[in-house]
């Protein structure tokens, strides 16, 4: 339950780490550009030692950033099936009865596998690495020219903030009354979808009305510190960002450019390949 | 014997970064009829062992045998043990969940598979027995209830069920004066009219020293203390320990015992106070 | 005068009919006093409390704060007055919006505009008042019921407040915790601070420097803890309870022993009982 409770947050206080959360956040925002941009087999192969050499610098196991693969390898099979049977192309490699794949196809399915992994991963090393406190506070940093058009950045930052200090409290609370319900004779675990959907009214009711109840304490505690949406207040927490911030961007910038360049100038994975051949 | 707990351990999230051990080798007897008082500090294991007691928690290692339900089997007959052993966890009103306290009550005797009448029967006896008027309340919801009102419908849930062993978590905790008292003698009643055996866990000591008559303290997943509220409350290393406060009676005898004045028979609660005092004035 | 009721009376909206949770009440809480408020659940103290620093505003009547009333509808009025006149509430989890110490005491300075600097200072000092710096940067997540009600107290302290209203701040807490808190308040009250102490613990009123007892929305005892507790026949009349060591003084003065009828604590009790022989 702490797992889930804390994120993924993994604490090693390597550098990685302590990099400026806004660094690692606009980083995995090109990142996930870059990775359509891709082109052949030899930059995904770079993307994953880039990722693999970051995964070491912030000192966690790779079984660790691994495992966040995991919850995706369903959507990457069933994907790549699809992409595998139902994509035509010229150079035809089986044909048995109905089912037709393509060379293409094979060639398909495995870069969609590839760009939906690798899209996985470095997300995951951002959450790895930084806090969901740090994220909030990178967001409010990052969404700010956006009071220029009236949106309430602060607003959506408080309200950011107060789910991450409340789901902690929720599933805590969740637990206590689903082990109360059990000890009244609930039966969480038979029956089909619609039984256990069932069951968990006597769980879900009290929690509603605890969360309401605890979001009107809150609305009352806020207003006792003197809260207001339009008051101008002052910002305690200010971000700077650091030489090792600056480093750490420009490395992304270059890694990242690889790929463009590598698509658009210079192929010189075929250049590669071309060696071997 | 109601219970029979034997060199029971529990490890939280074992195998992990966050293991935590919250139970180390409990072994203790609950006879019918006992009044037992669970005390110690907030994380000494008081609420994982009672969970333990119900199934709620699976058992790691040890032995529980609640009646004839062992829990050491594969398959226990949970619906037995749950029907034995009821539970009211702390601040049960906020586990109220229907739309009439009718049916919030009788949700337990329904899981336990009874027929129609017999739980509006039970229903019925129970919002009696938790001291409410059962045609006032039980077509109203038991959300509009008073703080005090919800706290005996959430414990005659429990007591629908019919345990034999009623288990009570802080059932006092947040109440004001009055309702402390209610609830404790609601406590008492129940274990003269439904649940021969009561097990509290409570902070107030005072409370402890003037109603139960078994009490264990609990410190760092070990049973520091058991027996009756004299033998422990008069255990100075265990409570010390256990960095247990004493009831207020136990306190003034102490301070007696400084100033040379030792009073017969070590008193625990107010009347026996009394009379310690008044016999060793008259000595 | 720190904080004065004229006349007050305050009705809670309700769709069939008001419900009226304090009548008439003529009150004045002292500068630099100890005041307790008793009563019994429904007995109009939270009521009380709420109007001290306007989240309430009185139906009929005036409260003031330093002479300023607090039915204004001015926001920076208002702050003022709970700048002035801090307060906490009975759930600790219901009261905090961040998920680190630090952010959450900076909350309230921030929104008063304290400057930058300043709320660094302000956070520092807040802490040490209660004991609480080396958790500056934890979560208040894994903290105990006691610790959390001190960081609370600290999110007021931050805001440099002259009165401290403790709603049932106690009623949740452990012994310990409930000592930990009790023992910042009279910290507190020893530096200046005001302490309005609202409280179903007998134990915590005979520490007060004052006792007001509230039933149906009225004030119907006013006195010094000696004062209220001697008064036994109104005790049981007003459902509360003796403090321990009070009933057990009645009890032998019962039993016909010569005890005088006083306050006692465990300790001065004995030193009586050795002088009865």
């Amino acid at each position: 339950m702490n797992n889930v409770v804390f994120g993924q947050y993994y604490p090693t206080g390597s550098v990685v780490h302590r990099l400026d959360a806004r660094i690692k956040l606009l980083a995995v925002i090109f990142y996930i550009i870059t990775v359509f941009f891709i082109r052949d087999y030899v930059m995904y192969a770079a993307m994953f030692v880039f990722i693999i050499g970051l995964t070491l610098v912030a000192k966690i196991p790779l079984k660790v950033l691994l495992r966040t693969v995991r919850t995706i390898v369903f959507l990457v099979l069933v994907t790549s099936i699809i992409n595998l049977f139902f994509t035509t192309g010229e150079v035809l490699w089986v044909h048995w009865k109905f089912i037709k794949i393509y060379k293409e196809g094979v060639e398909h399915a495995i870069k969609l596998a590839l760009r939906l992994i690798l899209l996985m991963l470095f997300p995951s090393l951002l959450t790895l690495t930084t806090t969901p406190m740090e994220l909030t506070d990178a967001l409010e940093s990052l969404m700010k020219p956006l009071k220029l058009i009236k949106v309430p950045v602060h607003a959506i930052a408080l309200i950011m903030s107060i789910a991450l200090r409340m789901i902690p409290i929720l599933m805590e609370e969740t637990n206590k009354i689903m082990l109360a319900q059990k000890a009244r004779g609930a039966d969480f675990d038979t029956g089909g979808a619609l039984k256990k959907a069932k069951a968990m009214v006597p769980v879900l009711v009290p929690l509603f009305v605890g969360a309401f109840r605890r979001a009107d304490e809150l609305a009352l505690a806020m207003d006792a510190r003197c809260y207001s949406s339009v008051a101008k207040r002052t910002k305690y927490k200010v971000m700077r960002l650091t030489a090792k911030d600056f480093v750490a961007g420009f490395i992304c910038f270059a890694v990242f450019s690889l790929v463009f360049l590598n698509k658009y100038l210079w192929p010189f994975d075929q250049m590669v390949l071309a060696l071997f051949k | 014997m109601s219970i029979e707990v034997k060199d029971l351990s529990y490890v939280y999230s074992p195998g992990t970064p966050y293991a935590a051990a919250a139970l180390n080798g409990v072994s203790i007897t609950v006879n019918e009829g006992d009044f037992l008082g669970i005390i110690g500090k907030t994380g000494s294991g008081k609420s994982t062992f009672i969970q333990h007691l119900n199934a709620l928690i699976k058992l790691q290692s040890g032995s529980i045998k609640v009646y004839d339900v062992d829990l050491t089997q594969k398959k226990p007959d949970l619906k037995k043990l749950r029907g034995t052993v009821g539970m009211v966890m702390q601040y049960p009103e906020y586990q109220l969940f229907d739309e009439t306290v009718e049916k919030d009550v009788g949700y337990g005797p329904k899981n336990l598979g009874l027929s129609e009448e017999e739980i509006k029967c039970r229903v019925k006896e129970a919002v009696e027995l938790v001291g409410l008027n059962y045609k006032e309340v039980a077509d109203r919801s038991p959300f509009e209830l008073s703080g005090g009102q919800k706290r005996r419908v959430a414990i005659a849930g429990v007591i629908a069920m019919r345990p034999r062993v009623l288990i009570l978590d802080e059932p006092t905790a947040g109440l004001d004066p009055r309702g402390k008292k209610d609830i404790m003698s609601l406590v008492k009643r129940l274990k003269e009219t439904s649940s021969p055996t009561i097990i509290i866990i409570s902070h107030d000591m005072d409370a402890v020293a003037e109603n139960c008559d078994k009490v264990a303290l609990f410190s760092e997943g070990k049973i520091q203390a058991v027996g009756s509220p004299r033998e422990v409350f008069y255990d100075a290393n265990a409570l010390a320990l256990a960095e247990m406060d004493v009831p207020s009676v136990v306190k003034i005898a102490r301070e007696l015992q400084k100033k040379g004045v030792s009073l017969q028979g070590k008193p625990v609660t107010r009347e026996e106070l009394v009379e310690a005092i008044r016999r060793w004035r008259d000595e | 005068m720190a904080i004065k009721f004229e006349k007050v009376t305050y009705e809670y909206p309700a769709e069939d009919n008001a419900v009226v949770a304090v009548k008439n009440v003529d009150l004045e809480i002292e500068d630099g006093s100890f005041v307790c408020i008793c009563g019994e659940n429904g007995s109009g103290k939270s009521t009380l409390a709420k109007l001290m620093n306007g989240l309430l505003q009185p139906t009929s009547g005036v409260v003031t704060v330093d002479g300023k009333t607090t039915a204004t509808e001015e926001e920076e009025e208002l702050f003022a007055i709970r700048q002035k006149v801090g307060m906490v509430f009975q759930n600790p989890d219901n009261q905090m919006i961040a998920s680190i110490i630090e952010d959450e005491i900076a909350f309230g300075p921030e929104n008063l505009g304290v400057p930058r600097e300043e709320i660094g200072e302000r956070i520092e000092y807040a802490l040490s008042a209660v004991g609480m710096t080396e958790y500056r940067h934890n979560t208040p997540y894994k903290l105990s019921g006691g610790q959390k009600q001190r960081i609370a107290i600290a999110a007021v302290l931050a805001m440099r407040p002259e009165v401290l209203v403790l709603d049932e701040s106690t009623a949740m807490l452990d012994p310990k915790g409930r000592a930990e808190v009790l023992k910042v308040a009279h910290e507190l009250n020893d530096q200046g601070i005001t302490i309005v102490l609202i409280t179903h613990f007998m134990e915590e009123a005979t520490q007060a420097d004052r006792v007001v007892v509230m039933s149906e929305g009225r004030v119907v005892m006013d006195g010094t803890p000696e004062e209220i507790f001697r008064d036994r026949a109104s005790i049981e009349k007003y459902d509360l309870e003796l403090p321990i060591t009070d009933a057990i003084a009645a009890d032998l003065l019962q039993a016909g022993l010569p005890l005088e009828d006083k306050i006692y604590s465990e300790k001065t009790l004995a030193e009586a009982i050795c002088r009865l022989k």
